[in-house]
């Protein structure tokens, strides 16, 4: 098996805020991340897929295909984009590095035909990352 | 497509602390040979930086699986405050009798944070210089992929 990582940077704002807590609530749970007109981040994703090496072209899978993949289902969905108010995909949830790396890891499972989708780490600053994966696949190793 | 999504929060801390490599049951030619410029008797100093990783649910309340805020002043108890600008082998005690490489030392952060009460601790990573990491990830975890 062999692991195979692309990883794309995209920009996007967000803040955190639970219309179920009282407003001192969300400033207690969310600190400064909740301040209602929102921040941004330069996140930076990576996208592992694990396959077999094709013997006719060497490949586990056509990286073209995986950029077109990830151009069309986060960077057209997530780059230069309010994650709270224009991501449907995330909406009633708050937009944590959690949340989003476990909704693009559902856009892109379906659309990577080729190899199999093993992780997703989606990172919100240098010190700080979400990875999102199947269970099944925890034992594996990768890059 | 079987099997969970499964979720992991990582997180990166920095400290700076002195070591030597010395294992006081060999010789001193030994343990120079061993541990070359590491055997330094006056020690000398990394930027380490560890990265840990956490699992659990994600609460639907707050789109976390542990709240930050209380992760980091867990580390800062546990590890940060008790390595940064110290000597591993003078101040940390866990060091008195073991070499404090960065294979014991990534085995050292790993029980000091097991306990967090909010997630489970997967790994533990510590660089010790741009080049060099090390990871534990308890004993159970036999092939847990990096």
């Amino acid at each position: 098996m062999v692991y195979l990582t692309r990883k794309i940077e995209f920009s996007a704002s967000h803040f955190y805020d639970n219309p179920a807590f009282s407003p001192e609530e969300n400033r207690r749970v969310f600190g400064k991340c909740n301040n209602p007109h929102g921040h941004g981040h330069n996140y930076t994703l990576e996208v592992t897929v694990a396959g077999e090496p094709d013997p006719a072209t060497g490949m586990v899978l056509d990286l073209k295909e995986l950029k077109e993949i990830l151009e069309r289902e986060v960077m057209q969905r997530m780059d230069h984009r309010h994650l709270n108010y224009e991501v449907p995909e995330l909406q009633g949830q708050i937009p944590t590095c959690e949340n989003v790396a476990r909704v693009i890891f559902n856009l892109l499972e379906p659309r990577i035909t080729q190899g199999k989708l093993h992780r997703v780490r989606l990172y919100e600053s240098a010190d700080l990352f979400a990875d999102c994966y199947r269970n099944g696949a925890s034992g594996a190793r990768n890059a | 497509m079987s099997g969970e999504l499964k979720i992991e929060l990582g997180r990166r801390y920095r400290f700076a602390a002195s070591h030597r490599l010395h294992n006081a049951q060999l010789s001193a030619a030994e343990n120079e040979r061993v541990y070359g410029k590491c055997n330094n008797p006056h020690g000398h100093g990394h930027n380490y930086t560890v990265e840990i990783r956490v699992s659990g649910r994600v609460d639907p309340a707050t789109g976390m699986i542990a709240n930050l805020t209380g992760l980091d002043a867990f580390v800062q108890r546990e590890v940060l405050d008790a390595f940064d600008h110290r000597s591993l082998n003078e101040d940390v005690p866990a060091f008195r009798n073991t070499v404090p490489t960065t294979e014991n030392l990534c085995i050292e952060i790993f029980q000091r944070l097991k306990s967090f009460p909010e997630a489970k601790l997967e790994t533990v990573r510590v660089e010790e210089t741009s080049n060099n990491s090390f990871e534990y990830a308890g004993e159970a975890s036999g092939g847990k992929r990096p």
